[in-house]
């Protein structure tokens, strides 16, 4: 339960522009945003699953037009920041998803009507991952990944 | 023996009878006109005619070596995937021929490992800051207007800079009329020290370029991102490039508050910024690293040249990365004040018409010293003359650390840590940095400073699992041997004492390494083994500098020889360039 503060489910019913960049994870508590926390999402184990779970179904099409920005290799595996454009009409929701995670997704947000496909947060990584992101718009699930890299560091010439 | 200036300069104009001389390590381009190529007169190597109307003069990654050296270059600089082969990763005779160097001329000891020891008793040390300065000022004189760039890892590096935090290379910088300059190491001085040298001792006079640091918290520039200077007439727009991965390889506690990275996007922005502001000439003064520097040009377009540093790369000409805004040249300078880039812009009607480009090495028998800087540089060190003097051992071999694995002075340095440490395994960085020290030399305390002088130095001892250490030599490689440049970087693999393993550097990570053994035996995932090292990155540690133990080590060892020298079993790599054909 305690890991739930340290992702984000927020809801884009705040306004009608461009959702989440200020509500990042951290500066309000998701639980106090949220209508229902979809906690089986959240737990899940596997990146199907949490689709399944908070959207019913994991049938994603992989789009080159999502464009994912991440660092190559996260500099605090704690706090690694992704952003995420979609340039879809309708856009229902954005989720982040961190694969490798022990629980994967990481982030979902509801886009409210007419809201531009962006969406910024911080998100926690254990390990090297495909950071993916999934963008439900107009009823189809579309999909992009990026890989962060995890590392000890040092040695640096 | 160091051979005479007289014969040296001999050398080279036998040398260039033959089509080689230090100017001939020029980039003639072929549209040149026949007969353009500068005659150097046997009498004075370094007397280079200017060419075009916009020059820039660029050392990098000195380490704060203010006196003459010794620096021996690779035999061993693996490049993988599609970077096999190609420059930075060539060693030796592959570097030679592809670079159409004499063998056996001094052009040749000052790029490569060939023959190393008996030229370099013969052509004596190279750089330093008195040389280096009478150099700079010999080409300014034919270059009105160059300007000087720097491209980092000057403040740190020596015992003085360590002892002064900085203030001697910052002093040294300013005599030596550096115009702009760009970081890496000097982020480990700490956020606040950096500020303090841009804000004051910087201030209308040198410029501190980074257009990839931000602030976490805004996420706004922490430092002007570029310059456009007026050269002969021409705007000439300068962009630093930090090295992206500080917070990675170097500690994070030393700059909490900055955020890094490569920025491609924000870097085009910043070249279309720069265009529509009127640079005729834009040039980034980069030390991402060679192989990232080739992946950036090809990316990035309406850059004119990346001149770069960090990964210590000598390269005598420029590698032209054709990308779809056009073409852009990649050059890298070495190290150690052992060369200086001098890149001539023949620039007309709004772009560049023609170019040439030369890496000079600062061969210091050649060159006299500055009387100024000479001065400078003794005083500087007087305070800590005695303590820099102090002879700890004998080395019956050449110590030097430059390669992918462990280079003699690592392995000194892994020796003494097990034996100081009482531990079977030893960790110590895959720096670049760190000076030669010739046989039958005595090892100073200099000399360990050079290798060693950090500002997170404490030794420490830690309990590891078999399966961890496995886990810290997969992660170190995939750093070196990433296939992907923007996933490196920069240094070289963790140097191993006591440990035993072999590596496949075409491998993914968790798959390159293998084999690993300890005292015959295999190691044992599960079992916890103690192992020193020194450098973590991970917090601020009280406790014994590095340099203290090495030099324990050396006193009590009086001569080292017979080196063990602890290098992994290579697998996959057969016949590479970028592997010495006799090591």
């Amino acid at each position: 339960m305690i890991n739930m503060k340290r992702r984000t489910f927020l809801k884009g019913s705040v306004a009608a522009g461009a959702v989440g960049a200020a509500v990042s994870a951290g500066l309000l508590t998701p639980r106090v945003v949220l209508a229902a926390w979809p906690s089986a999402a959240f737990e899940a184990k596997s990146v199907d699953s949490a689709l399944d779970a908070l959207m019913g179904s994991h049938a994603v099409e992989s789009s080159d037009k999502i464009s994912i920005r991440a660092p190559d290799i996260a500099e605090n595996g704690a706090v690694v920041p992704v952003s995420v454009t979609a340039p879809m009409s309708n856009i229902d929701t954005i989720s982040i998803i961190a694969e490798k995670n022990a629980a994967p997704l990481t982030a979902a947000f509801k886009l409210g009507k007419g809201a531009e496909g962006y969406v910024s947060t911080r998100i926690k990584m254990g390990k090297t991952s495909n950071v993916i992101a999934v963008v439900k718009a107009g009823g189809k699930m579309y999909s992009a990944s990026k890989e962060v890299k995890v590392t000890i560091g040092g040695c640096g010439g | 023996m160091n051979i005479s200036r007289r014969e040296f300069l001999q050398m080279l104009a036998v040398a260039s009878a033959s089509g080689m001389s230090l100017s001939a390590c020029e980039s003639d381009k072929s549209s040149a006109p026949a007969g353009s190529k500068s005659a150097a007169s046997p009498s004075d190597p370094y007397e280079i005619p200017g060419f075009g109307n916009v020059s820039l003069l660029h050392y990098t990654d000195c380490h704060a070596q203010l006196l003459p050296i010794y620096f021996r270059e690779p035999s061993i600089n693996l490049g993988v995937g599609p970077m096999k082969g190609r420059p930075p990763h060539l060693v030796g005779d592959s570097f030679l021929s592809y670079y159409g160097i004499k063998p056996g001329s001094p052009e040749a000891h000052a790029f490569t490992y060939l023959n190393y020891v008996e030229a370099a008793q013969q052509l004596g040390k190279v750089g330093g800051f008195a040389h280096l300065s009478t150099l700079i000022k010999k080409v300014r004189a034919q270059r009105p207007g160059a300007l000087l760039l720097d491209g980092g890892d000057t403040w740190q590096g020596s015992g003085t800079s360590y002892w002064t935090n900085a203030q001697d290379m910052v002093d040294a910088q300013k005599l030596l009329g550096v115009d702009i300059m760009t970081p890496h190491w000097e982020m480990t001085f700490g956020a606040d020290r950096v500020m303090e040298i841009v804000n004051n001792d910087f201030k209308d006079n040198i410029e501190f370029l980074a257009q990839n640091v931000f602030d976490n918290e805004w996420g706004e520039q922490v430092f002007k991102p570029y310059v456009i200077r007026e050269i002969n007439n021409v705007p000439v727009a300068i962009i630093g490039q930090a090295f992206p991965y500080t917070p990675i390889a170097n500690p994070r506690f030393m700059v909490p508050d900055w955020s890094f990275g490569i920025r491609d996007e924000h870097m085009q922005q910043v070249v279309n910024e720069a265009r529509e502001k009127g640079a005729q000439v834009v040039v980034v003064l980069s030390h991402n690293g060679m192989d990232v520097d080739l992946k950036m040009a090809s990316r990035v377009t309406g850059i004119d040249a990346i001149l770069g540093g960090h990964t210590h790369d000598a390269i005598p000409r420029p590698t032209e990365v054709k990308n779809s805004g056009g073409v852009t040249l990649v050059t890298n300078a070495g190290s150690n004040s052992k060369f200086l880039g001098v890149l001539d812009l023949d620039v007309g009607d709004g772009k560049i018409r023609d170019y040439r480009y030369r890496l000079l090495p600062v061969f210091s028998n050649l060159l006299e010293a500055d009387p100024e800087m000479a001065a400078y540089i003794d005083k500087v060190r007087a305070p800590y003359k005695d303590k820099l003097d102090e002879k700890l051992a004998v080395t019956d071999e050449v110590l030097y650390r430059r390669g992918n694995f462990n280079g003699t002075f690592d392995q000194v340095i892994c020796d003494a840590l097990m034996e100081v440490q009482d531990a079977p395994v030893a960790f110590s960085p895959g720096f670049r940095w760190g000076v030669s020290v010739m046989p039958g030399e005595a090892i100073t305390f200099d000399h360990v400073m050079t290798q060693t002088a950090i500002t997170y130095p404490t030794v420490t001892r830690t309990n590891m699992t078999g399966s961890r250490i496995k886990q810290v030599l997969e992660d170190v490689a995939d750093n070196l041997f990433n296939k992907d440049p923007y996933y490196q970087q920069g240094g070289d693999m963790v140097r191993v004492g006591g440990l035993k393993y072999a590596i496949d550097p075409n491998g993914e990570i968790g798959s390159r390494i293998t084999d690993m053994e300890l005292d015959g035996k295999p190691l044992d995932p599960n079992k916890e083994y103690p192992v020193a090292g020194w450098a973590s990155v991970a917090q601020p540690l009280d406790g014994k500098p590095i340099w203290d133990l090495v030099s324990e080590y050396l006193r009590a060892k009086k001569t080292i020889s017979k080196i063990d020298l602890n290098t992994p079993q290579l697998k996959g790599v057969g016949s590479n360039p970028g592997l010495a054909t006799d090591s």
